[in-house]
């Protein structure tokens, strides 16, 4: 299924099913990761990621299937895999009361490494003048980062983040994205998870789309959009161009006018916003092109609902 | 890895969780309050009400003048308050202000006391009979025939902060114990602690021996407030020879109310219901343990029950040794008991471990 990995991959799964009393939470997933790659595992609340991604940790036994970290059985717990994998837990879990430094040196230590990366660690995620900040005081983003610095403490070789952006201010998101390109720059394999379509399709060199448990689609988000063959929307503000001279276009598939702005659909767009600028009506346009969103749609046939 | 590295890992581990298991308790000024300074309190103030018992004498009203109102001035038994009418005296024994009064009028001595504290009107109606009797005795010329020579002997027992400190300190060890490891247990698993920690290369027993130290220390800590502050002239604890032997008695104590957390710890699934049974444990313990007050009164059944208590044998070895002047050999029993408990409800809450809720 994957050109990447294949047998030899730092991360193989194999066809992992678990299930909860009624609910089969994970059905049959089965994935790959190369070293270095960074992957994303998406899907809404209840698609049966974070279930998936603590079998792969080790946290969880799964019903059947398989999964090698690095060569190795995660389950049961493997004090040989451990220091070789890091796991940023959905719930910011610290020690009590705790500066941000102390916590970074505790977790370092419970894997026997030394103090001194303390401060690179917390360099790396932006909180270098909160070192000394309790944790109970950092805001939610800072808590986040500094979990994800604690994840990393011990220079693991795999990364798993459990959706490590959700309840962040778009402005924290922003932040802690450049984070996770650093670590993915510093040559470490990352598996993650999120339900925004959008941040995944900007971080991840593949994305697998998760719903009721199953992978419906896997690819790079480039590929799986290019594979819709789903129309572009050209934009164009009201009054600019009548719905009548839009239609004549040629390429223009159809046209949608909402009172606010009129919407072009077409496969072709080169021509389109050629003939747009002809008659001088590339004021306030707006190209939207389709995204992982329309994949989930074109997957599920509904729409997504983080 | 080699196995020198990894041991080398693990005592750093150890280490820096001790250390970071410190911090916050040091950090954290409530919890602080609840290990020292809320047992402390109870030593102050159990030792000021406590401590006056000794030297209380019975109050009693009097009417009127005579040889036995003298007599009974010059005993020093009781306290005398003068009252002017009989009226005015029956009303205060019967309002209950005052167990007796004496009614004198010439060679009559009346005595009202009230019925409701038979000690009280035992005391007073011996002590008023007495000073009678030898009045009698004083104004017939006769020697007496028998002489009773009393003095006073001081009995350490009597003091409460003899009594008070061991018996306080064992509880206060005991329930910073409890709590320390069942609330650490519930609150790391709720907060996924216990979840990081095992996806670390750190063994369970490195974990909670190291919370297991830091309860040491702290009843160390408490062990120190507690000698100091009752040794204090105003409370005048005097230790026994061999008092010091109370240090290895707190440790044993702290192992075993340690182990009965981690039991009580296993079940709890929040921090408020860690909290409730570590209450419904320690607090009956204590009463039944004769922590606050001695349980040589409570009927037999209910000491058989206190025998089957690890906080009654705790609080038992440290009355030995601090104040009763017993050596090493007071230890043998309850160093046992505590063991036990220790070796069997941390077993128990070993297999009972969880790293998660789910």
């Amino acid at each position: 299924m994957s050109p990447i990995g294949g047998a030899d991959g730092t991360i193989v799964v194999a066809d992992l099913r678990k299930r909860y009393g009624e609910l089969q939470a994970v059905d049959g997933v089965s994935f790959t990761v190369a070293e270095g790659e960074f992957f994303g595992i998406l899907g809404p609340n209840g698609a049966g990621k974070t279930t998936t991604l603590e079998i792969v940790e080790g946290l969880r036994e799964p019903d059947s299937g398989s999964v090698l970290l690095l060569g190795e059985k995660p389950w049961p717990r493997n004090p040989r895999l451990l220091p070789r994998i890091g796991v940023q837990l959905q719930a910011s879990s610290f020690f009590d009361k705790l500066t941000a430094r102390e916590q970074l040196e505790t977790f370092a230590a419970l894997y026997g490494v030394s103090r001194g990366d303390a401060a690179d660690m917390l360099d790396l995620v932006g909180l270098a003048d909160k070192a000394n900040t309790r944790e109970d005081k950092l805001s939610g983003g800072q808590r986040q980062r500094l979990s994800i610095a604690c994840a990393l403490a011990h220079d693991p070789d795999i990364v798993f983040l459990d959706e490590p952006t959700a309840a962040l201010d778009p402005q924290s998101r922003r932040n802690l994205w450049d984070v996770l390109r650093v670590i993915q720059q510093r040559g470490k394999t990352i598996v993650y998870t999120t339900h925004y379509l959008d941040e995944a399709e900007i971080l991840c060199d593949r994305v697998a789309i998760m719903d009721h448990g199953r992978i419906l689609a896997m690819d790079s988000p480039a590929k799986l959009v290019r594979g819709l063959d789903a129309p572009t929307h050209v934009m164009l503000a009201e009054g600019v161009l009548s719905v009548e001279q839009a239609e004549t276009i040629p390429g223009v598939e159809g046209v949608n006018a909402d009172g606010v702005s009129l919407t072009l659909s077409t496969r072709t767009p080169a021509p389109v916003l050629a003939a747009l600028a002809e008659r001088g009506a590339l004021d306030g346009l707006q190209v939207r092109t389709a995204t992982l969103e329309d994949v989930f749609l074109h997957l599920t046939g509904r729409e997504y609902r983080a | 890895m080699t196995s020198s590295a990894r041991r080398g890992g693990t005592a750093s581990s150890f280490r820096s969780l001790s250390t970071a298991m410190l911090k916050g308790f040091v950090r954290d000024r409530a919890g602080l309050f609840f290990v020292f300074l809320f047992p402390l309190m109870f030593l102050v103030v159990f030792g000021l009400i406590f401590g006056k018992e000794g030297g209380t004498k019975p109050k009693i009203g009097v009417v009127g003048d005579g040889p036995v109102v003298v007599a009974l001035e010059q005993s020093g038994a009781v306290e005398l308050e003068r009252l002017g009418a009989t009226d005015d005296a029956v009303r205060k024994v019967r309002d209950g202000d005052l167990p007796a009064a004496v009614l004198a009028h010439g060679d009559t001595v009346e005595l009202r006391y009230a019925a409701s504290d038979q000690t009280q009107a035992g005391l007073v109606r011996g002590i008023v009979g007495g000073v009678v009797d030898k009045v009698n005795i004083a104004a017939s010329g006769q020697p007496p025939k028998v002489r009773l020579d009393s003095q006073q002997v001081e009995d350490s027992s009597l003091k409460a902060i003899q009594f008070l400190t061991p018996g306080l300190l064992s509880w206060a060890v005991s329930t910073s114990a409890i709590f320390g490891s069942a609330v650490t247990l519930v609150s790391w698993r709720r907060k996924q602690v216990l979840r990081r920690i095992r996806l670390a290369p750190v063994p369970v027993s490195t974990v909670l021996s190291s919370r297991l130290l830091v309860s040491m220390g702290i009843a160390v800590g408490q062990t120190a407030l507690f000698i100091g502050v009752a040794s204090t002239p105003v409370f005048g604890l005097s230790l026994s020879g061999q008092w010091w032997l109370a240090l290895p008695l707190v440790m044993l104590g702290t192992l075993a109310f340690f182990a009965i957390g981690m039991f009580a710890g296993s079940f709890a699934k929040t921090e408020e219901t860690a909290t409730a049974a570590a209450n419904l444990v320690v607090l009956p313990m204590a009463f039944l343990s004769g922590t606050f007050f001695p349980i040589q009164n409570a009927p037999g059944w209910l000491q058989a029950v206190s025998q089957a208590l690890p906080l009654r044998h705790l609080t038992d070895g440290m009355l030995d040794v601090m104040v009763r002047g017993k050596g090493i050999e007071a230890l043998a029993v309850p160093a046992a008991v505590l063991v036990g408990f220790a070796v069997v409800l941390g077993a128990v809450a070993s297999r009972l471990f969880r790293w998660d809720d789910a």
